[in-house]
């Protein structure tokens, strides 16, 4: 028989976290349900890293209520975290190990015996495309290889929640998108993923609700397409060129919201079929027309600034 | 992190065995090297002074020169190889690989790394220690059994610099910070702790300071041990040692909280 009630695979409540003078985390509510595939978007500084830090009890809260897989966390943190797989944000495979070693060596941490992890080895490694390369170093991979090894890595024991920090940063499109496939496979199995990442698009992609972060509270959440459609016209077109004032103040008249950032012009609107028109006579503008995205609503809510 | 538990008396666990044998695992791979490493210093000295400073010395507290220092080296090349492996190799586990980070987000603790690092330290700098004792011995200088009683003295001399060792880490900035610690505090301890003459040849003041040394006690134990009698207060030695890597430890556990539990 099932619980009537599930339990969250992490509930969070008025989280908070200080470091010095500075508040990095100021109140944030999450409440992950088993299976979803949650987002934590954010600029840099928006707190996302620490508040998985404080999730996974490797830090102390300063105020507010964790709970991770039940349980409470962080009293209670290792034991949640035997059921947790975590993909770091930089690169922690072991250097003197080969490929194959440094499943075996982990899976040690989680109390597993070397028999149990062995059997375990040859399905991680296809799993991550690495099938046949058992025996090479570590510094025989490329940097793709090895995001998918420590994905693998955090698979060995099995987990029912999988915690990522920028899963994809710093990979080429091709890494990138076979990652997604994978998460997109562990997902299917019924997994809870976590993750943070600024790619837009991987959000978009894969997550079923995300969560926008800026300076330590969470300033939005939904699904990708609820925030889009929450947030933003549906319809956008960016223009830049020579001669753009002057099409600007016509284009006023011609969509809802119009936006000049820098050398770009955006509109927005439910249709800027006008716009697109008026643009017929004006060769020197170069333009795109694209469906508004959660880059839209990204920046639309936490501003163009550059946050270092 | 409040106070009650950054202070806290560290918690002992197994756990602490994986972290060891992924050291092991490390080690067996260029245990030869490494050794050599540990050795090749203490031993040059060991037959360059020992031969040569000893054909000048004679016999010093009536044995051969070269058996006294024998003594003296085999508790400083085990001092030296806990510290070496509690500073540039645990440092670059915890700060440069990340290991430590990889570690805790497994259902492992930060002290269960800790206590791991510690006890690798310490059975590594005690391999040092059995390699040099053969040396020694192959050479005719250990007399059997009572020689393995310094290999007891060689274990808490691992201990105790080993967890010394690792509040150091937990201070370090980077592997330049470590030049501090060698050349400023190592260095003038084996001068001051009769490695390589009495300690009772050295002004009164100065031989108050060697007393509180772990190294002059270290010696104290391993050189009679290994000359084949019992040392005079062997139990006050063992205690100093022991008290050093009780502090030590704790000491590292409060700093290395400190530093990434923040």
């Amino acid at each position: 028989m099932k619980l009537a009630v599930e339990v969250a695979a992490l509930a969070v409540r008025g989280l908070r976290k200080r470091y010095g003078e500075v508040e990095v985390v100021r109140g944030v509510d999450l409440e992950i349900a088993p299976g979803e595939c949650y987002g934590l978007l954010g600029p840099n500084g928006a707190g996302k890293t620490t508040t998985l830090r404080l999730c996974l009890g490797l830090s102390d809260p300063d105020g507010g209520e964790i709970r991770l897989l039940g349980f409470p966390v962080p009293a209670r943190a290792r034991e949640a975290r035997a059921a947790v797989g975590v993909v770091p944000q930089m690169d922690s495979l072991d250097p003197d190990f080969t490929v194959a070693e440094n499943l075996l060596v982990y899976g040690r941490y989680f109390g597993l015996s070397d028999a149990a992890i062995g059997e375990r080895i040859g399905r991680l490694l296809e799993f991550a495309g690495l099938a046949g390369r058992a025996h090479d170093p570590i510094r025989a991979l490329s940097g793709g290889m090895k995001r998918r090894l420590t994905l693998a890595r955090a698979l060995v024991n099995d987990p029912q929640l999988l915690v990522m920090d920028e899963p994809t940063t710093g990979l080429d499109p091709q890494a990138r998108h076979l990652i997604w496939e994978r998460l997109k496979r562990l997902a299917h199995e019924g997994r809870t993923l976590v993750l943070t990442t600024h790619f837009m698009e991987e959000a978009e992609r894969l997550c079923t609700r995300v969560a926008i972060m800026d300076r330590g509270r969470i300033i939005a959440e939904g699904a990708p397409r609820s925030l889009i459609a929450r947030h933003i016209e549906p319809q956008v077109l960016e223009v830049h060129g020579p001669g753009l004032e002057r099409w600007m103040a016509r284009a006023r008249n011609l969509v809802p919201r119009v936006e000049r950032v820098g050398e770009t012009v955006f509109c927005y609107g439910a249709d800027v079929q006008a716009a697109l028109a008026s643009l017929a006579g004006e060769p020197e503008l170069a333009y795109l027309h694209r469906p508004a995205n959660l880059e839209d609503v990204f920046l639309k809510l936490t501003g163009r600034d550059l946050r270092d | 992190m409040p106070p009650a538990r950054l202070y806290a008396p560290p918690a002992l666990s197994l756990r602490f065995v994986p972290v060891w044998r992924r050291n092991f695992l490390v080690w067996r791979k260029l245990a030869l090297p490494s050794l050599l490493a540990n050795l090749a210093d203490p031993l040059l000295m060991l037959f360059g002074l020992g031969y040569g400073l000893g054909a000048v010395i004679g016999t010093l507290q009536g044995t051969s020169y070269f058996a006294f220092l024998a003594g003296g080296f085999l508790a400083s090349s085990t001092m030296y190889a806990a510290t070496f492996e509690a500073l540039f190799s645990a440092f670059s586990r915890m700060h440069v690989q990340r290991t430590w980070e990889a570690i805790v987000n497994a259902p492992m603790d930060l002290e269960d790394v800790l206590a791991g690092e510690w006890l690798w330290a310490a059975t590594k700098a005690f391999a040092a220690g059995v390699c040099m004792l053969a040396v020694v011995s192959a050479l005719g200088f250990a007399q059997w059994p009572m020689a393995l009683g310094a290999l007891a003295a060689v274990a808490l001399v691992g201990l105790a610099f080993a967890a010394v060792g690792l509040a150091v880490n937990a201070l370090a900035t980077g592997y330049d910070f470590f030049s501090y610690y060698l050349t400023l505090v190592l260095t003038p301890m084996m001068m001051l702790s009769g490695v390589f003459f009495p300690v009772e040849k050295l002004p009164e003041a100065l031989q108050a300071v060697a007393v509180a040394l772990p190294l002059y006690h270290g010696i104290e134990l391993a050189r009679p041990l290994l000359a084949g009698h019992l040392p005079q207060g062997a139990a006050a030695h063992a205690a100093v040692l022991a008290a050093y890597a009780v502090a030590g430890y704790y000491a590292a556990t409060v700093l290395t909280r400190r530093r990434l539990l923040k």
